[in-house]
């Protein structure tokens, strides 16, 4: 996909360990294109904080080597390699005002007086914080405080800025507008953004790519559509979005379709996306979405429904497909939702294509 | 664009209401009034304990030191008529009438000494002056003036009258006046004291001096201490921690004689310093029994309670800063020197108060390795206390340390604020 010459930032066979005991981040190898935004998704503990860490030069990799458009950096202090970064509880400094922290960055670059005001101001305006530039941090609501972090990471002009789960501390409607905004401004400005979340619809809607981290290492890297149409394994079917899944073994292999029999021999038809020969452990993965209530497509249980969720525009309905698996279905919002009823048996199918067979 | 209502600061000033027709401010003043009540209730047994056994003495001890009714008391005609005479007109008969009737009271009363005492001071070499003539006091005949005269010449000697008259003031400046090197006149005038008798100021900018050189050489050991501490893991830094308050476990007279055995002339330091070269033996540096001792021990005693706030403030500092200020291009030194420090200030200022608060008061360190020229204000307080037993001039020069650290104080509030102030 992207080779090492038009890769901004490059991570080469990197490792990393804290207590020379166990690897934090084992053998991660990344390629991130100039402009780009792609974001670290995984879960708390998973090493995405440790990464950016070692791009941003706080931490020195135990093994490998980063490159820094073209250069390897492992030897670069930190304050040379010019790279922005908000922090996850924004580090403004408490004791200097606004204005103070965004001309901070400017001023260790020796730049004059004038200009330094003139960039303090256009940052502000840029997050719509001019009438704040001398309050003091403390006096700034949580939203704002991260306006005033994004704009210091900005000032300066850097080609690349790290975002460690900025929006962690925001509530809901706030966090979605700085989304919005944070995705304008890479816009605007074709910085090139390395974002960290754990949030999976926050780097499903802001990303270019998005690389999902678990116990250290890629699952997969990929476009928000494809970890969500084509999960390469089972973690990020099941991390991203929701997932029905079964367990079962590889009866037979035909090209690019497998069938499976479920523990409770049940054979299913699905599509070979990552898993073994005939004989092998495989998991299912069915998107909520793709499991229809009729008999139209290849595979065809009987269903008893359990439980019914009102959503709104959609219905989320709970059904036993045997003794030991619930899937959960979203039925849009129609007249059905008056004839289905709690005990009740319902037929159900899902295609082929959209069931993907992983690893187990 | 949604827009966000960010920027909109609520101003509105006109009197709110709550339901009951009550203004909203009265309300607010009525509850917060009960939680005041009980915060008071809470605090009220301490507030009591601290008021009569420390508030309550130590103001009576420091009203000693403008206050001095013993004079006036025992010699209640002198003193009467004293207060009419201008301090350099010739002492008139009628004076000397008053004094040989309070003398006559005093010997019958065995008061006289305290009187004798008491004018001692204004003016040495008169206790016997007044002892002895007490004696004879009841066979005096008028006139007074020729009578005294024949007991003792001393008596129509004008200093003598002086004497008297500063030390008839019931509120004298006069103790204060001293501590300051300043010396009260039977005129109300106040000068300066001879050369060779200003003490006291050279004491108090010794004083100050060495809570200074104490308070600055503590902060230069421990911030680095402290800064260790806060940046090692928490298993590291509690030993540690541990060991910068081990000197608290330990008698303070402990430590401060085995600073003696450790800095005298045969001791470990000196001894140290001629297997190395750096002293002769016959020519050893005297580090104790004078200011270098003091200030050794001192810091030594100090040095905990410079570390332990220093310490508290940077433990609540967050990484993320120091790397915040790097990642935005600062330099190791500058984003110490611009980023963290700024943020340990509080801790600074609260560890250098304390330091120099006890410093300044320091007693038993200076008594014991100070020598002669180690001596502190609190050694001359307890001198004047327990030897010389003139409490008034202690109360005064308590009285201008206390007016010394007040001021201190304010400087301090003015530069740093004292709300800026983090003890832990
Ligand atoms: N400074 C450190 N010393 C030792 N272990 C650490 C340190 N920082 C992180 N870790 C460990 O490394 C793992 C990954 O942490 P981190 O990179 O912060 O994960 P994430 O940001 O994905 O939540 C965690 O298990 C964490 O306990
Ligand atoms: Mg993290």
């Amino acid at each position: 996909m992207s080779n090492k010459n038009d890769s901004f930032v490059v991570f080469d066979r990197v490792q990393k360990s804290y207590d020379g005991l166990s690897l934090v981040v084992k053998d991660l190898n990344l390629h991130i294109k100039k402009g780009e935004f792609l974001t670290m998704l995984g879960p708390s503990g998973s090493g995405k904080t440790t990464c950016l860490l070692m791009l941003a030069g706080f931490e020195t990799a135990t093994h490998g080597e980063i490159l820094l458009d073209g250069k390897p950096i492992n030897n670069i202090p930190p304050h040379k390699r010019g790279i922005g970064m908000v922090f996850q509880n924004y580090a403004l400094f408490p004791h200097m005002t606004v204005g103070e922290n965004l001309s901070f960055p400017l001023e260790v670059r020796k730049i004059s007086k004038n200009d330094r005001e003139e960039k303090v101001l256009q940052a502000l305006e840029m997050v719509q914080m001019t009438d704040f530039i001398n309050r003091k941090p403390a006096q700034l609501s949580g939203g704002q405080q991260q306006r005033i972090a994004l704009a210091r990471s900005l000032v300066f002009n850097p080609d690349l800025v790290l975002m460690d789960e900025p929006l962690g501390a925001l509530d809901k409607q706030l966090r979605e507008h700085m989304q919005y905004e944070i995705k304008n401004l890479h816009k605007q400005l074709g910085v090139t953004v390395v974002y960290v979340t754990h949030d999976q619809s926050e780097a499903l809607t802001m990303s270019d790519r998005v690389a999902v981290f678990n116990d250290g290492q890629i699952q997969q890297l990929s476009t928000p559509d494809g970890l969500y149409e084509r999960p390469e394994n089972a973690f990020v079917a099941q991390f991203i979005g929701e997932n029905n899944k079964l367990t079962g073994k590889v009866k037979s292999v035909n090209n690019s379709e497998v069938t499976v029999k479920t523990s409770q021999n049940m054979e299913i038809k699905a599509l070979k996306v990552n898993c073994g020969e005939v004989g092998t452990n495989t998991t299912l993965s069915i998107r909520p979405e793709r499991i229809h209530l009729n008999r139209k497509y290849k595979n065809k249980v009987d269903a008893t429904i359990k439980q019914l969720i009102y959503h709104g525009d959609h219905i989320r309905c709970l059904i036993k497909i045997d003794k030991d698996n619930d899937f959960i279905v979203k039925i849009p919002n129609s007249n059905i939702k008056s004839t289905l009823k709690i005990g009740e048996k319902i037929p159900i199918s899902w295609d082929t294509m959209d069931c993907h067979a992983l690893d187990a | 664009m949604p827009s966000l209502n960010l920027n909109s600061m609520d101003t509105s000033v006109e009197t709110l209401k709550t339901a009951d027709g009550t203004p909203l401010k009265k309300k607010l003043q009525q509850s917060l009034f009960r939680n005041k009540l009980r915060a008071f209730g809470l605090v009220s047994p301490l507030l009591i304990f601290l008021l009569f056994l420390f508030v309550l003495p130590i103001a009576l001890l420091l009203w000693q030191g403008v206050y001095d009714p013993r004079f006036s008391n025992l010699m209640p005609e002198t003193s009467n008529i004293l207060e009419d005479w201008d301090g350099v007109s010739e002492p008139t008969e009628d004076m000397y009438a008053a004094l040989v009737v309070d003398l006559v009271n005093a010997k019958k009363n065995k008061t006289i000494g305290k009187v004798a005492t008491r004018v001692n001071r204004e003016l040495s070499g008169t206790r016997s002056l007044f002892t002895s003539t007490a004696r004879k006091a009841s066979k005096l005949k008028a006139p007074y003036k020729k009578s005294l005269k024949k007991v003792k010449k001393k008596w129509v000697e004008i200093e003598t009258w002086q004497a008297m008259k500063v030390a008839s003031n019931v509120y004298t400046v006069g103790f204060v006046a001293a501590a300051l090197d300043y010396k009260l006149n039977a005129d109300g005038t106040i000068t300066r004291q001879e050369e060779d008798r200003r003490i006291h100021i050279k004491l108090f900018i010794r004083t100050l001096e060495i809570s200074l050189i104490v308070t600055l050489a503590s902060l230069l050991l421990g911030y680095p201490i402290a800064y260790l501490m806060a940046s090692l893991p928490l298993r590291t830094s509690n030993l540690l921690l541990i060991l910068v308050l081990l000197p608290f476990w330990t008698s303070l007279l402990v430590r401060t004689t085995a600073w003696i055995a450790m800095l005298q002339g045969e001791g470990v330091m000196n001894d140290l310093f001629v297997v190395f070269g750096f002293a002769e033996d016959d020519d050893r540096f005297s580090l104790i029994y004078n200011k270098t001792g003091v200030l050794i021990a001192m810091t030594h005693i100090l040095l905990p309670f410079m570390v332990l706030p220093i310490y508290s403030v940077m433990k609540t500092i967050s990484p993320s800063y120091v790397r915040a200020a790097k990642s935005l291009g600062a330099t190791n030194w500058t984003a110490f020197w611009r980023v963290y420090v700024p943020q340990t200030i509080p801790g600074v200022g609260a560890g250098a108060i304390l330091v120099f608060i006890l410093a300044i008061g320091y007693y038993i360190t200076p008594a014991l390795v100070g020598g002669q020229d180690g001596q502190m204000i609190s050694n001359f307080i307890d001198f004047h206390m327990r030897k010389s037993l003139n409490w008034n001039l202690a109360a005064a020069m308590g009285l201008v340390l206390l007016v010394i650290i007040l001021f201190l104080f304010w400087i301090y509030d003015r530069v740093v604020g004292i709300d800026n102030m983090k003890l832990g």
